[in-house]
This record gives structure tokens, C-alpha cells and sequence, in this order.
């Protein structure tokens, strides 16, 4: 099963390094990886999706709290969340398809950030799910160019992960 | 003209150091007596502090492998941190085999690499490598400095990170230039890691829960594991185990932590373990363990393991430990010591009922199970039987010295037939299984304990990878006995290519041997042959004598190359599923 991991630690460097290692040297997959620093500039925030049954998803739990540099860490399956993640995608924008790509980019509540002849590049927010949808929805030749930064997750209401 | 004391008079008055003074005065904090090392450019700064101080004994080593090695066995057997000392590039690189392996045992260490000056670092300089990158994986924790103020506070918190929680071996990394700038030194008196806090103390609820159990069980085993030791609960275990009167089998890295003499100890268990140590640990219903880890030598096949139904109870200090390779019904997450005596304590407040005429029906087919003899080997008078040299030694030793390893057959014979009644007295690479690591792990402990018997078991293959030792030995005055049980092969390989390879004896063979009473003679020690069963108890009472107790004796054991370890569960097979030899 596919769960999003939010990992509070100290921002030092190799922090990460020792994060990706980890998963890396016990054979954990990384769906995707995201992380910055928060509103305490000694700290960051770091978002993992990965994938596996109860036992794996538990031993990756534990395997990361084990770690010096982390202070907390929080399963945002284990109750109501939200998941975000933001996606730049550059289209073929020529003529006959400048309305349709347009079109299919209101739909899907993106916005064109850039506008060039034959191409557009959208910005587009939303679950992974949603983001993945909108690449279905298009032609394959229709897309030039996709960046995606990975899920990031926040608890809902009460759900806070913090110090 | 009076002079009012300001705050910059202080400062101007109150020495300064450089960043290698201030290390060693950080060791000179933490009570360090011997730093194991070798020098090297990065670190001539702190060797040079170190030349100029008298606190703590520096040992020279050959290999900087050797170093870490020693610092290891030096913690195995007192329990304090072992420190090691390398240099930058190659000292590091050589070091990381030492380091894996107290990782693999975790055994608490500081390793102090030295590194290019930091405007050098990236650079691909003379020397130069990714030090911190290279250990990530197999230290529990490591530290580049960057900056002089941050030594003191680095060394506390490599202290404390090595020697709490889960032990382990830190390192911290230090560039040339950083040991060369001044600066004023203060060593922390506290210390708060937000990110790291062990829980000690067991949840008292999953103790009553665990003691309940056992108390109520029909068939209850325990078993004990490295955490024992390296918890230093072999009392409170002891305390335990016999008030209730419970069965144990401990495992190739918790022996001594019961003694292994006592009727209630099955002896180890595992890949060669004990016939009724096994049968015992297969067929329980209630399971406690204690310190231990569920490895893969010891449980064998872990489906088999599981398709008998029993209850088990986990005690560790690592929850990560816990429903890692086995699901366990009762976890206790607590420091060993603290947990088994709210145990003892519980036992004395409840006097729980046992479950008696079950337990002793249980002990007796224990009983039956010992009485079969699979650990029974037969003696010829033209071979010599290494599992006799080892019997030998623990009579001549009365079963009272430090026993170091290295890895192979040899190793299991020493774990099988040199019980151990004391803890950190067994002293072998476990988790990694590093050959070479008997002489220099000898030196540690003998270092540590100056007046004790220590003896290196080794073999063949195992002495010649740390063999330049033997001149560290000599520099130090250090009386370890070397006992190589010398079988012209690589004994467990070759074992495997026997059962598994059809005898397909690749590359297991020990070719253009040295003459090794020459070789220990040449390093200005005594050397000893032995090729007759009959001069073994002489010759090892002979190297243990009052006439030789000064003098590093090496003896070379010519022994049986037939033979093979036994028990043994074979690879994918269960615990019960053991080849015992005596299949006839």
C-alpha cells in the first residue's frame, strides 16, 4: 500500500543523504522524495512516498526514528490528510490545439504560466492522483516536457506534526 | 592606576589551545586511557598533542584494520568506548572492515579520522576521501567539523551517541586545518539531544503481561543474546532465571551472560548449535528473548521457525529490533538491566503460580534431548582433534580466560567447548564475521586486562590476515597465547563445499604456509608445533606456565582436516532439521 511518511529533522547537512542511504541499504522503494526547511530554520521537513505492506511500512517507521539526525517522524495514513503536489508541464500549444489545450488545462484547474507558439507550460496543483490523470487525459505526443516535486502531506484540523 | 576587571580582561587571561589540544583534552574528560591508532599527514597536529600529554597510553599498531579492532575488543571487555585514531584517505579506508564490524555487534566506539584542511575538501586533494559518505552506513552515527567550537561539543555528543541506547561506533571526521587554529576550550557539562532520547525503562504493563505468560507456559524457553553483555544484566538474568527455574540458550554473541555450566543452560542454539538447544527452542510455547535479534544463524528458515504456534516475548532496546524478522506478541522496548529487574521485582512482590508438573515434564524431555550426546566427538591417537585442543584449554585455563576468535570452524568449536560463566570474557566478530580480527582483539583485551590469560583461537587462514600484529605484541609486552588449530584449509568453506559442492574444494585450500614457529621467533616470540595428540595437554600447560607468562607464545596446532562442525541446519532448513554427523 502506498503511504505518504513526513519526517521532522535537524537541518544539517547530510541529513538527507542519510535518509535516501537508508532506504537504499535496506531496499525500500522512494516513489518520491521532497523536502525544505521550515518556519524554525534548524529544522526541515521532509515528505517520502513509498510503498509496502504493514510489516515494511512499520520497520521503515522505526528505521527512521533510529536515525540521530531525526526527531519525529508521522505516517500521514494513520488518520485524515491532505496530499499536494505541484507539476510544470510543457504541451504542443500550435493552432489547431492551442483552444483544446486550453481547455483541458481549466478543467483540470491549472494555470498557463507560459506562453510561447507552439508550446504552453502549465502549472498544475492537486493529488497525485489528479496530476496523474491530467498526463492520461493528454496525447502522448502532446507532451514536450513534466517536472513533478512529489507528494507533500499535511495532517488535517488537530493533526500536528511538530517539536 | 587602578584596572577594573572587564569582561575582555577574562577573555584575554583564559588560555587558548589549538583544535588538537582541545581533542585530546576532550579525551582527557571522558576518561579515555588507551587511543589505538597510527598517524598519518591529516592528523600529525594531534598526534603531536598527544606526544606532549601523559593521560592516556597511545598503541602503535601495523594497520590501522588492527587499530579498530583492538579499540573494539577493548570495549567488549570492560564496556567502556573504545577509541581508535587513523588518518585521513587510506588510515580511513582501512578502518571501515574495523568499523563494520563493532556496527554489525554494536559495540560502543569514537573513531577520530583526520581529513584535508577544508578549503581543500571536494578537491580531490593528496589523501583525500569521503570519509563521512563512506561510514554513513555502518556507524550509528558520524560528524564532519567545520569549525573549532564545534570539537568539544562534537566529542561530548559522540560520547554519549556511542555509549547509550543501542551502542555503536561513532565518527567524527576533523580536517588538518581545524586542528592547527586556536581557540578557548570548555567541555559541556550537560548535553540535550531533541532527536535523540532511548527509552530505558519497559513498559510495566508488557511485563506483567510477559511474566504471566511465562508463569502459565508449558513449555517456556529463553533466549538470551548480545544485549545481555552489553547491557551488563548478567546478574539480574541469572537472578531470573533462577527463581523461575526457566530453561536458556543463548546465542554465539551472548555467551557467558548465564553461566554456560549451570544444568539450566542448553548451551547455544542456532546454525551450530546444540542438539537439545534447538529441539528445546523449536518445540517451546512461550519464547522470551532477551537482547537478541532473531538473526538468520540462529532461527534457521524462518517459515519453519513459525509453523510451530507459540507465544513470543521480545525484550530489547531497539525497537527496530522487535517484528523485524519474526512477528512478536509481547514487545518490551527498555534497556535489559532495567527490565529484568522490574521483572525480579514482580516476581518477588506476586510469587507467581507456575505451571510445575508441565515444567517438569518439560525438563525432562530436555533432559532426553541432552542425553543423546550430539555434541560427543571421538579422540584418535595419531590426529589431533581441534575440538580436544579446545577442551584442553578451558581445563588449563579453568575456564577463566579471555577467549578471543577470528571466524571459521574454529570459532564454533571455541563457542562450543569452551563454556563461558563469566560475560565479556568470549570475545568474537559475530554480526560481520571478519577473519583477522583474534590477535588484534587479543591485544585489546590483554591491554585492558594486564594480569589476565588471554588466548587467541585462530586458524590458519584467519591468523595471516592481521599476522604484522605480532610485532605491535612485541612492542607492548603483551602475553597472548595463540592457539592455531591449523587444518591446511579454510575450514568452514571448505565444510560447505564438502556438504553443498559435491567436494568441489575451490580456492579453500591454505597453500605455501609459513613456517610459523619461525615467523613468531622472528617477531621475537616463542613458537610452538604440535603434531601429536598426546603433547597437546603438555604443551598448552607449557605455554600457560609461570616460565612463559611474560612471553607471547604462538603454537601450531596440526590438526584433523577432516573435520567438520556439527550440528549443523543447513541453509533453508529449520531448527529441528539439524545434520548432527552421527546419522548412521
Amino acid at each position: 500500500m502506498r503511504h505518504i511518511i513526513s519526517i521532522l529533522m535537524e537541518n544539517e547537512p547530510g541529513a538527507l543523504s542519510r535518509v535516501a542511504g537508508l532506504f537504499s541499504a535496506r531496499g525500500y522503494n522512494i516513489e518520491s522524495l521532497t523536502v525544505a526547511a521550515t518556519e524554525d530554520d534548524t529544522l526541515s521537513r521532509m515528505t517520502i512516498v513509498t510503498d509496502g505492506n504493514d510489516a515494511v511500512i512499520e520497520q521503515i517507521i522505526k528505521q527512521l526514528n533510529k536515525l540521530i539526525d531525526v526527531v519525529k517522524v508521522l505516517d500521514l495514513n494513520d488518520g485524515k490528510h491532505i496530499e499536494r503536489e505541484l507539476m510544470l508541464i510543457k504541451v504542443k500549444a500550435s493552432s489547431a490545439h492551442r483552444d483544446e489545450m486550453k481547455r483541458m488545462c481549466d478543467i483540470f484547474r491549472g494555470r498557463i504560466i507560459d506562453v510561447a507558439d507552439n508550446s504552453f507550460t502549465i502549472e498544475l496543483t492537486g493529488s497525485s492522483n489528479k496530476l496523474d490523470a491530467f498526463i492520461e487525459s493528454l496525447d502522448n505526443t502532446a507532451i514536450l516536457e513534466t517536472v513533478r516535486t512529489g507528494a507533500s502531506g499535511i495532517g488535517r484540523g488537530d493533526r500536528i506534526l511538530k517539536l | 592606576m587602578t584596572q577594573a576587571s572587564t569582561p575582555t580582561d577574562k577573555q584575554e587571561t583564559t588560555p587558548q589551545f589549538t583544535g588538537a589540544e582541545i581533542l585530546i583534552k576532550c579525551l582527557h574528560e571522558e576518561k579515555v586511557e588507551f587511543v589505538f591508532g597510527y598517524p598519518g599527514g591529516a592528523v600529525l597536529n594531534i598526534y603531536d598533542a598527544i606526544y606532549q600529554q601523559d593521560k592516556f597510553k597511545h598503541i602503535l599498531v601495523r594497520h590501522e584494520q588492527a587499530a579498530l579492532h583492538a579499540a573494539d575488543a577493548y570495549s567488549r571487555s570492560t564496556g567502556k568506548v573504545g577509541i581508535a585514531l587513523v588518518t585521513s584517505g587510506p588510515g580511513a579506508t582501512n578502518a571501515v572492515t574495523g568499523i563494520a564490524t563493532a556496527y554489525m555487534d554494536s559495540i560502543p566506539m569514537v573513531v577520530i579520522s583526520g581529513q584535508v584542511p577544508t578549503h581543500a575538501i571536494g578537491e580531490d586533494a593528496f589523501q583525500e576521501c569521503d570519509t563521512v559518505g563512506i561510514t554513513r552506513p555502518c556507524v550509528k552515527h558520524n560528524f564532519l567539523i567545520k569549525d573549532i567550537n564545534d570539537i568539544a561539543p562534537v566529542m561530548k555528543k559522540a560520547f554519549h551517541v556511542a555509549a547509550t541506547g543501542r551502542p555503536g561506533p561513532v565518527l567524527v571526521d576533523i580536517p588538518k586545518d581545524i586542528t592547527a587554529t586556536l581557540e578557548h576550550f570548555e567541555y559541556p557539562k550537560t548535553l540535550e539531544m531533541r532527536s535523540y532520547n532511548p527509552i530505558t525503562k519497559g513498559h510495566s504493563g508488557q511485563i506483567k503481561k510477559a511474566l504471566k505468560l511465562l508463569a502459565e507456559a508449558k513449555r517456556p524457553m529463553v533466549y538470551t543474546g548480545g544485549g545481555v553483555v552489553l547491557g551488563n544484566a548478567s546478574d539480574e538474568l541469572t537472578q531470573f532465571l533462577q527463581s523461575l527455574g526457566l530453561p536458556t540458550t543463548s546465542t554465539l554473541m551472548g555467551l557467558g551472560g548465564y553461566p554456560a555450566t549451570d544444568k539450566q543452560s542448553l548451551g547455544m542454539l542456532g546454525m551450530h548449535g546444540t542438539y537439545e538447544a534447538n529441539m528445546a527452542m523449536q518445540e517451546c510455547d512461550v519464547l522470551l528473548a532477551v537482547g537478541a535479534r532473531f538473526d538468520d544463524r540462529v532461527i534457521g528458515n524462518p517459515e519453519h521457525f513459525l509453523s510451530r504456534p507459540r507465544t513470543i516475548i521480545h525484550i530489547d532496546i531497539d525497537p527496530s529490533s522487535i517484528s523485524k524478522r519474526v512477528k512478536i506478541d509481547v514487545p518490551i522496548v527498555g534497556d535489559v538491566k532495567s527490565v529484568l529487574t522490574d521483572l525480579n521485582d514482580l516476581i518477588k512482590a506476586e510469587k507467581p503460580q507456575q505451571n510445575t508438573d508441565a515444567l517438569a515434564e518439560w525438563m525432562q524431555q530436555i533432559e532426553a534431548w541432552r542425553a543423546k550426546k550430539f555434541s560427543e566427538f571421538e579422540l584418535d591417537d595419531k590426529l589431533i582433534k581441534p575440538q580436544q585442543v579446545i577442551k584442553t584449554l578451558h581445563e588449563v585455563t579453568k575456564g577463566d580466560a579471555f577467549i578471543t576468535s577470528d571466524v571459521g570452524q574454529h570459532q564454533m568449536w571455541a563457542a562450543q567447548y569452551y563454556p563461558f560463566d563469566k560475560p565479556r570474557r568470549w570475545i568474537n566478530s559475530g554480526g560481520l564475521g571478519t577473519m583477522g580480527v583474534g590477535l588484534p582483539y587479543a591485544m585489546g583485551a590483554q591491554l585492558a586486562h594486564p594480569d589476565a590469560q588471554v588466548a587467541c583461537i585462530t586458524g590458519e587462514a584467519s591468523i595471516q590476515m592481521c599476522i604484522q600484529e605480532l610485532s605491535t605484541c612485541q612492542q607492548f609486552n603483551l602475553p597472548i597465547k595463540v592457539i592455531t588449530l591449523n587444518n591446511r584449509y579454510m575450514g568452514m568453506v571448505r565444510q560447505w563445499q564438502e556438504f553443498f559442492y559435491e567436494n568441489r574444494y575451490s580456492e579453500s585450500y591454505m597453500d605455501a604456509l609459513p613456517d610459523f614457529v619461525k615467523l613468531a621467533e622472528a617477531y621475537g616470540h616463542v613458537g610452538m608445533r604440535i603434531t601429536d595428540p598426546a603433547d597437546v595437554e603438555g604443551a598448552l600447560k607449557e605455554a600457560f606456565s609461570p616460565k612463559l607468562k611474560d612471553r607471547l607464545v604462538f603454537m601450531d596446532f596440526i590438526t584433523d582436516q577432516s573435520e567438520n562442525v556439527f550440528p549443523m541446519v543447513p541453509n533453508g532448513k529449520g531448527l529441528s532439521e539439524m545434520i548432527t554427523g552421527k546419522e548412521s
